[in-house]
């Protein structure tokens, strides 16, 4: 709904106690010279924000977009990778977020209302939530470069996945599969039965691989990454077990990029937020100025909602 | 002014802090009650709960990732309507937003159509340089 001027200008005589033009502009020092009140500096500011939180959206479009695809076109490598995550930090990180937005909406509330003290708290809080959520993430984020569960040829992970606690957990200690997952990956498995041959076409070898031996175990012979580290790729997969599919490493790359991406917009919200603390512990927001609080946590919002996408489409694969 | 006028359930808490103005129009923006913030936080972790603990339920692939989407809808509308406070914003900030979530859909959509065009040659491909 566009206001006219005329509503505008009405409305200013109503906030600025009927006063004219400039005089609107003498007692709101904050009031830059072009913007008629501070209702319409908000709400212009507000667009702008807005403006911008559309093209974060068109941003991280594209790599939704990349999701899409690759799990539309291959439902096992991401059935398989996301046993590499770790739900409860992905949970704890989901919950953490959600509290921080709570606190980034109540601190433009206290700046509607002048609150100085509780408006510093809330920010103060945000913040802090914001490097939990940061912490949280390193500790994902060490743990895989520790276990080389990274992208691309970089992909060796130390345990494979039948070793790991969340697969055991879904599988049974053996990890005696019941086909109920693997049935899309079943199409992508190799004999079970240990072939040195070189493989074939169904599992074709990755351009990386050229000059690489030959897997000696049939249990993992299409990942091509695995190639360079003859170790892991020896490992046999007991019998049932969800086998490494080819191109495994993809999910980790849209993972580090989605999950990094985030991270960054994280990194920005948390320098954003220290730098309003200083102008809120300098008493500069009030009832007629909050539009940058109310900006900023619009941002964080839009960073919360990412998240709150990312976490189902990249843990919680079933 | 419709969008200003429905949003003084909250002013009488407003007039409070600051009384100088006149109490009806003296708020630039609605001020979310504190109970709503918090009854929206409530209604966020639950359904992160929620959509955790159905992932333990099989539904079929399919479907558990519509319930997971669906779930994170619910929560991305939400945070959109009262953290974001659209439903008291100006509409035309809406109409900017959905104008993206539309965009984002196209995008995705149109790639989907023709995303399995490519596959027998890229298999084809990596076959070839692989052996």
């Amino acid at each position: 709904m566009a206001q006219s001027t005329a509503e505008q200008l009405s409305d200013h005589s109503h906030v600025g106690d009927g006063h004219g033009h400039d005089a609107g502009h003498g007692q709101y020092p904050f009031l830059a010279h072009h913007f008629d009140t501070p209702k319409h500096q908000f709400e212009s500011g507000k667009l702008g924000i807005w403006i911008f939180l559309v093209t974060e959206v068109l941003f991280f479009g594209g790599l939704f977009c990349a999701y899409a695809i690759y799990r539309g076109l291959h439902p096992e490598i991401f059935v398989y990778a996301h046993y590499y995550l770790d739900t409860f930090w992905g949970a704890v990180n989901t919950g953490v977020l959600i509290v921080s937005s709570l606190t980034a909406a109540w601190a433009v509330r206290n700046a509607q209302l002048g609150e100085q003290k509780k408006l510093v708290t809330n920010i103060v809080v945000t913040i802090v939530l914001a490097c939990c959520f940061l912490c949280v993430k390193y500790i994902e984020y060490s743990h895989k470069f520790h276990d080389n569960v990274l992208p691309g040829r970089h992909f060796n992970p130390t345990h494979e996945v039948w070793e790991l606690e969340s697969y055991k957990k879904a599988h049974g200690d053996h990890g005696a599969g019941h086909g109920e997952h693997a049935g899309a990956a079943a199409a992508e498995h190799a004999s079970e039965t240990a072939s040195p041959a070189p493989t074939d076409t169904t599992s074709a070898p990755q351009p990386a691989q050229p000059g690489a031996q030959p897997a000696p175990a049939g249990a993992t012979p299409s990942a091509g990454a695995a190639a360079e580290g003859g170790a892991t790729a020896a490992k046999k997969a007991p019998p049932g077990a969800l086998e490494r599919p080819r191109h495994a490493s993809v999910f980790f790359s849209i993972y580090f990029f989605m999950t990094g991406l985030h991270g960054v917009h994280v990194v920005a919200g948390i320098i954003t937020w220290l730098w309003l603390l200083r102008r809120a512990m300098r008493g500069e927001f009030g009832p007629q100025h909050f539009g940058a609080i109310d900006y900023a946590a619009l941002y964080w919002h839009l960073v919360d909602l990412i998240w709150i996408y990312l976490f189902p489409l990249l843990y919680l694969i079933h | 002014m419709a969008d200003h006028d429905n949003s003084h359930a909250a002013t009488s808490e407003t007039s409070h802090a600051h009384g100088s103005h006149d109490g009806d129009h003296d708020g630039i923006a609605h001020v979310t009650p504190v109970r709503l913030l918090l009854g929206v936080w409530g209604a966020l972790m639950v359904l992160t709960i929620i959509t955790v603990a159905v992932t333990t339920v099989d539904f079929g692939p399919r479907v558990n990732l519509i319930v997971a989407m669906a779930i994170a809808t619910v929560k991305a509308g939400l945070v959109v309507t009262y953290f974001m406070h659209l439903r008291w914003d100006r509409p035309f900030n809406t109409l900017v937003f959905l104008g993206s979530l539309l965009f984002v859909s196209l995008f995705i959509s149109m790639t989907l159509f023709d995303k399995s065009e490519y596959e027998p040659d890229i298999t084809e491909m990596s076959v070839q340089k692989g052996q």
